[in-house]
């Protein structure tokens, strides 16, 4: 076989993989940015810090309750999902009727303290979380070796990715839910409880962070900053996939992670910044997004 | 009334001459990291450490009036410089401890030397602190780059493991610890195969892993520190790249680290540290009454801070000063037998000398606690671990 540019096509191949593997975290936790965005307007600064809480709450589960991975996958997002519904109820709704960047303080702030909070209790260093024994190991693929886990987080990424899509875009719930954002005294004069949707929606969209925050735990160290590592690459994957977009979001989500993929092969100094170019790029040409609706 | 309180001043003061006469006041300030990656190895830690120090000296009853103060430096140079100016220029401090991360360091040891204070460093690895930066009045106490690279380059190369892979954090630490221990490697006997540099910090490793691995290395040395060696670490034992027989080399770890891996992940690694808990009898001894107070068991920086502090508590008794050249020439004039590095002294250049210990990581079967997590393997004397003095570019220190 050829070599592209001195790659062997064996290393292109796994770094294309790898590549999908990271972008199945961006597109999870920009899908549930993107619902935020897309159905309440609300720029949710602290979901990098909900995804920490999902990741911290699984190895509380474990570590306190003897919990399993398999139940947190379950318990976690509901648990997260419960926190943000309380912060919609207490906090957010009270700033829906102002400007964007309201709401984005409001939750840059929560996310300080949260991040703050679970510093003092558990330390910068992270927790050991182990891959449960029924994903240990992996598949020789020839040109890789696949962690059976990194390959479970594919796969149940694009199942949620792809149910929430369909949820939203295809289901009577999911016309609901946009005709309420449009024009929401017209819907509740059709006897739709408003509120409390848009509720559930805000506490969804933080409960699909926290999953993320779950399937994170076993592989990436589980410390109070790395969802403020995270949640900046994943706003550039909001702005280029365009803001509120859902199909946008999951498909740019996975397409950045195969290009950040190839850069570190080809450029690994370049990998920390690529995402950001391209935004630059495709904000400069359509800075509606590349799946955006309106500018 | 005045006259009766003027009157009690007078019989307070009179009565009272030794202390009002005698006592020096120290203030040691704590200059570290309390919020970012090096939190859990310096922070509050650094702090208990220093209290235990002039508790455990008895300053009080040797004539001195010890206060300790702390800050943030959020790991930034710049703050950091305004600490310690403001510090040294109106809050009356004596001498700074621990700073960890290099730049830091190196800014807070220029504004010390111009103050004629006392810098004792305990958290930051650059050689350049005793090297071409070195400054009269600085004490580079724990560890440095040399010293790791060293220890776990030069014991990983002569077990047999000879070709090296670096993953090397891509700033100024990590290509001057990629730069000592390839010297170390090739000075071994060893060959340096290949090397990539990650952005800092960085998540995901799996894709410099996967190039490490298509290198054909024996052992992938990793050039960086903190959250981004236990996310690397964690990565290479899910791709099964320790199972397939290439091996790890950590070349700067702390055991908070190790401790945030835990054993299952960590075990067979190897390390270098100047500082274990449960060394001996001394250190066990020192390490339980620290974690009675702070919680936790103490890493090798707060050890150093620990020592340092004693060091320069003796200095200040035995010059009745606390003018920063006179204080550190008497620590480098006097050498030290100390219950947590044993016997070492400070070389002219600020280099404080002590033995050096190469850790291989426990399996959890050997590892009977949470923090049960080194079996010792070998001593680097002092003499050898750190660079010598000659070449290594401080100029003050190399004359006549």
């Amino acid at each position: 076989m050829f070599d592209l540019l001195g790659i062997p096509p064996q290393v292109l191949m796994g770094q294309l993989l790898l590549g999908l593997i990271n972008g199945s975290f961006y597109a999870v936790l920009s899908l549930g940015l993107a619902v935020i965005f897309g159905l309440l307007n609300i720029i949710n600064f602290s979901h990098g810090a909900q995804y920490m809480l999902g990741a911290f709450v699984a190895w509380m589960l474990l570590e306190y309750l003897g919990i399993n991975y398999w139940w947190a996958l379950i318990l976690v997002p509901v648990v997260v999902g419960a926190t943000g519904v309380v912060l919609e109820k207490l906090a957010l709704r009270r700033l829906y009727h102002l400007d964007h960047l309201y709401g984005l303080l409001l939750t840059f702030g929560v996310a300080l303290i949260i991040q703050g909070l679970f510093r003092n209790y558990y330390g910068i260093s992270g927790l050991p979380y182990q891959i449960p024994s029924q994903l240990s190991g992996g598949q020789n693929l020839g040109f890789m070796f696949l962690p059976n886990y990194r390959a479970w987080v594919v796969v149940a990424s694009v199942i949620v990715c792809f149910g929430t899509w369909f949820v939203i875009e295809k289901t009577r719930l999911g016309a609901y839910l946009r005709a309420a954002t449009e024009n929401p005294t017209l819907v509740g004069a059709f006897g739709i409880n408003v509120p409390l949707m848009i509720m559930l929606t805000y506490g969804f969209g933080v409960a699909l962070a926290g999953f993320a925050g779950v399937l994170a735990a076993p592989i990436y160290s589980v410390n109070p900053n790395m969802g403020a590592d995270l949640i900046i690459v994943v706003f550039a994957v909001v702005v280029i996939g365009g803001m509120g977009s859902i199909m946008g979001a999951i498909v740019t989500g996975f397409g950045l992670g195969v290009v950040e993929g190839l850069t570190k092969v080809f450029y690994p100094a370049g990998s920390a910044v690529v995402i950001f170019v391209i935004m630059a790029i495709v904000l400069m040409i359509k800075p509606e997004g590349l799946f955006g609706r309106n500018a | 009334m005045k006259k009766t309180v003027l009157g009690a001043l007078t019989v307070a003061s009179f009565g009272l001459p030794a202390m009002a006469q005698d006592n020096i006041e120290v203030t040691l300030g704590v200059l570290n990291d309390r919020s970012g990656v090096y939190a859990d190895l310096s922070g509050e830690g650094s702090v208990v450490a220093a209290r235990m120090a002039v508790e455990d000296f008895d300053a009080a009853s040797k004539g001195l009036d010890v206060e300790v103060i702390s800050a943030d430096h959020q790991n930034k140079p710049d703050i950091a410089s305004n600490i310690a100016r403001q510090w040294y220029d109106q809050d009356g401090v004596d001498a700074i401890l621990d700073v960890p991360t290099s730049s830091t360091a190196l800014a807070v040891a220029d504004i010390t030397a111009q103050a004629n204070k006392v810098l004792i460093d305990s958290g930051a690895g650059s050689t350049a602190l005793t090297g071409e930066q070195c400054q009269p009045t600085t004490i580079h106490w724990t560890y440095d780059t040399a010293a790791l690279a060293k220890g776990t380059g030069g014991a990983v190369t002569e077990r047999g493991d000879t070709k090296w892979f670096f993953l090397t954090a891509d700033y100024a630490f990590g290509h001057s610890l990629e730069e000592e221990t390839m010297k170390i490697v090739e000075e071994s006997g060893g060959e340096v195969v290949g090397s990539v540099r990650h952005p800092f910090p960085a998540t995901d490793f799996s894709s410099f892993l996967l190039q490490a691995q298509g290198s054909g290395a024996d052992v992938i040395g990793l050039a960086n520190a903190g959250g981004d060696t236990v996310n690397a670490i964690k990565q290479a034992s899910e791709f099964g790249i320790t199972q397939a027989g290439q091996s790890l080399a950590a070349l700067l770890m702390f055991i908070t680290d190790v401790h945030a891996l835990g054993a299952e992940t960590a075990q067979g690694l190897v390390l270098t540290e100047a500082f274990y808990w449960d060394h001996d009898d001394d250190t066990r001894e020192w390490s339980a009454r620290f974690e009675e107070k702070f919680g936790s068991k103490p890493t090798m920086v707060h050890a150093g801070v620990y020592s340092g502090t004693m060091h320069y508590l003796r200095a200040v008794e035995a010059t009745g000063s606390t003018d920063g050249d006179v204080v550190a020439e008497w620590m480098k004039a006097n050498s030290f037998d100390d219950p947590l590095f044993g016997e070492g002294y400070v070389r002219k250049d600020g280099r404080v000398i002590h033995d050096m210990h190469l850790y291989e990581v426990k399996t959890p079967d050997e590892s009977t606690g949470e923090w049960d997590l080194y079996k010792h393997v070998s001593t680097i004397p002092g003499e050898e671990a750190f660079l010598p003095m000659e070449g290594s570019g401080c100029a003050f220190a190399n004359e006549s």
